[in-house]
């Protein structure tokens, strides 16, 4: 079964196109690392998928869906740099938000998700820092706060931005267990990683990304050196040039 | 103390007006203010404040009466007009928010002031006091204008109350709220219609100049006490309610003064107050933690010095003369009186005529805070990679933070070494 579709994904910002016809189908219960060079348009890929930013061509589907659809059963864990950590709240505001929905609007916190937020907590290794102050918390304590109010929604799908960025070893640890735990339990998780050495440990499924998809498949597939050359061997310059254009002359991707 | 009493028993109706209606601006204002902290929007609140001067005059104009509620429609309109088009602005043009603030905010106050002097100038009689806008007319509020304002505040107060989980995330991480569906235009339009309306009733009390304060200032000095979101919004509350409270006494006793103004004035001491003296985040306890670490340096520095006199002379219990001491290191001779003053009240030294002697207890923590600069200088020299002669200065300073714990794990990690980068011995305590 198929987790995400993306048919013929175009974003610009200000008409210049950042991410070209991106076409691929990522298959349900396996962990899709997304990867590609500094501005290749990973975490814009991630935003479109998930709506937050407008797509100017083609479409997402998930699990077969419109995104409206299956809103409930996607988790987000953000860039850890995203957000203002002085915010006033506690570890466990934060995982607690996990249980917001549509459909809880003006309801109180229950006490059957309070216990699902301690849950998660668990699974991450911070269940004993419930109450600390999330400024006073380390980078990758941080991002296991993140992933445990991902964990507390209990979706199907996961995705992350960067989450590997900037943590210690022992996140970094907990992370890929969780991943590995996620993919038994049938999850699909769709990571955002920026590091080639690592990738092919992390994931079972890669999607090579440069403003243009280069490839998109099992690991062992694309981990060759031609298609790693492809997406690290710069943008392609004919393309760069039309998208200056589009950008200049404020011209649409698509005709109307 | 007359007049205090006659403030207090309220026993001129107009007074219980104008202290109802300050505290009540003031307390719906500090929590909207709250969220307007917390998204980093405290100027959008100034624009609003601004641009419901125009929107005040057109009502006049249309309706030809003062009443409360016509202006505040008046003033709801326009600055809900002046938060879409800052928001046009930056989402279709290059100019980015902070400009897009500036020019709403002024192209509207313009507008305002250019009906003001029209009106001014009409001959309508029942224009006098909308003028009062400006600079607000706390001291004037009526019945009718209470009745307005509470029923706006309890509006605003069930708001709060019914979103307030959501509120709280789309402050922390609206991109979030997004994905997991929640309908986030719909609560940025409410949160930004509880703004205005709380502006829109704050400018009666102190104008459209000082309306920024009211909704900024108790958040920011709330902030300070807790971090723990509802209790900020509590603290606010009350700092917003005080100083309504205060302001209106001031201007009551003082007949000279305004209460608007003096509004501001006591809400920026509570919060100038709060800068200073919470509890940990706090300037002042930041000196005094400042002031203890100083404290804590010099009394070990000069247990050093007996420590390093009695390496060379083979002798750690000789007395050791004040000119003695201070040969070993730079130190100035009211520095060391102090600090060998402050080591004799641990008894960690002792006087003997006029000559210092180090006690027991004293030789045990000496020893380990020379133990911790040499495990330090180790750590450098293996782990850092730093020559023997670079070390020195940075374990000067990190032998007086290196906690029990981290001790022992520095132990363990070097293996227990006897010697420094510089062969000198690093006693361990038996």
């Amino acid at each position: 079964m198929i987790s995400i579709e993306t048919h013929n994904l175009t974003v610009s910002y200000n008409k210049r196109p950042v991410l070209w016809n991106i076409d691929f189908e990522l298959p349900t219960g396996s962990i899709v690392g997304i990867i590609g060079p500094n501005g290749s348009g990973k975490t814009t890929l991630l935003k479109a998928i998930m709506g937050l930013v407008p797509t100017s061509s083609g479409y997402v589907k998930i699990f077969d869906k419109d995104l409206a659809d299956v809103r409930q059963r996607i988790s987000y864990v953000p860039q850890r740099e995203s957000v203002d950590w002085d915010f006033p709240a506690s570890v466990m505001d934060i995982v607690l938000m996990g249980r917001y929905k549509k459909a809880n609007l003006m309801k109180r916190i229950s006490k059957a998700d309070l216990e699902i937020a301690a849950e998660a907590l668990e699974k991450v290794n911070m269940l004993e820092f419930s109450n600390r102050q999330i400024s006073q918390l380390s980078g990758g304590q941080q991002q296991r706060v993140f992933i445990a109010r991902s964990l507390a929604q209990g979706a199907d799908l996961y995705i992350m931005d960067e989450p590997f960025v900037g943590v210690d070893a022992a996140t970094e640890e907990a992370i890929l267990n969780l991943l590995s735990d996620m993919k038994k339990e049938g999850k699909t998780v769709v990571v955002v990683h920026h590091d080639l050495q690592t990738a092919k440990d992390y994931f079972d499924w890669i999607v090579l990304l440069n403003t243009r998809m280069v490839a998109a498949g099992p690991k062992d597939e694309i981990f060759k050196e031609e298609l790693l050359q492809e997406a690290y061997g710069g943008k392609l310059n004919v393309l760069s040039k039309v998208g200056d254009l589009m950008k200049e002359k404020a011209f649409n991707v698509r005709e109307k | 103390m007359n007049s205090t009493f006659q403030f207090i028993s309220f026993s001129d109706p107009n007074v219980l007006f104008v202290v109802l209606g300050t505290m009540i601006l003031g307390a719906s204002a500090a929590i909207v203010g709250c969220f307007s902290f917390l998204r980093k929007r405290a100027l959008v609140g100034d624009a609003i404040a601004h641009s419901i001067l125009p929107g005040v005059c057109l009502a006049f104009m249309v309706s030809g009466s003062k009443n409360p509620f016509y202006l505040i429609i008046g003033a709801f309109i326009t600055g809900w007009l002046s938060l879409l088009l800052i928001d046009g602005i930056t989402r279709t043009t290059k100019i980015k928010s902070d400009t897009a603030i500036g020019i709403i905010l002024s192209v509207f106050f313009g507008v305002g002031i250019l009906l003001l002097t029209s009106i001014q100038h009409s001959g309508n009689a029942a224009q006098a006091g909308l003028d009062k806008f400006l600079f607000g007319k706390a001291a004037s509020l009526t019945k009718d204008d209470i009745y307005v304002f509470s029923s706006i505040a309890i509006v605003l107060v069930i708001v709060v109350v019914l979103f307030y989980k959501e509120f709280k995330l789309i402050s922390f991480n609206p991109d979030y709220a997004k994905v997991i569906g929640l309908p986030v235009r719909f609560l940025e339009f409410l949160l930004a219609t509880i703004t205005v309306l709380a502006v829109a009733v704050g400018i009666q009390a102190v104008g459209v100049v000082l309306m920024a304060a009211l909704l900024i200032t108790p958040a920011s000095g709330a902030r300070f006490w807790t971090d723990k979101l509802s209790t900020m919004i509590l603290i606010a509350t009350l700092f917003g309610a005080a100083s309504g409270f205060l302001g209106s006494y001031i201007s009551y006793i003082a007949p000279a003064m305004p209460t608007g103004p003096w509004i501001v004035m006591c809400l920026s001491l509570l919060t100038i107050g709060s800068i200073w003296f919470a509890p940990k985040t706090g300037m002042l306890s930041k000196f005094r933690v400042q002031k203890e670490n100083n404290r804590k340096i010099l009394i070990e520095n000069v247990l050093k010095l007996f420590y390093h006199l009695g390496e060379r002379t083979n002798g750690f219990k000789d007395e050791r003369s004040t000119t003695a001491l201070l040969e070993t290191r730079d130190l100035r001779i009211k520095e060391l009186q102090r600090g060998l003053n402050l080591l004799k009240q641990s008894h960690w030294v002792r006087k003997k005529g006029e000559n210092w002697v180090i006690t027991e207890s004293g030789l045990t923590e000496a020893k380990r805070i020379i133990k911790l600069h040499r495990l330090w200088e180790m750590y450098l020299n293996q782990r850092l990679k730093l020559q023997p002669d670079h070390v020195h200065n940075d374990a000067e300073a990190i032998e007086h933070i290196i906690t029990p714990q981290l001790e022992i794990e520095l132990e363990k990690e070097l293996n227990y070494p006897t010697k420094d980068p510089h062969e000198s011995i690093i006693p361990y305590n038996e």
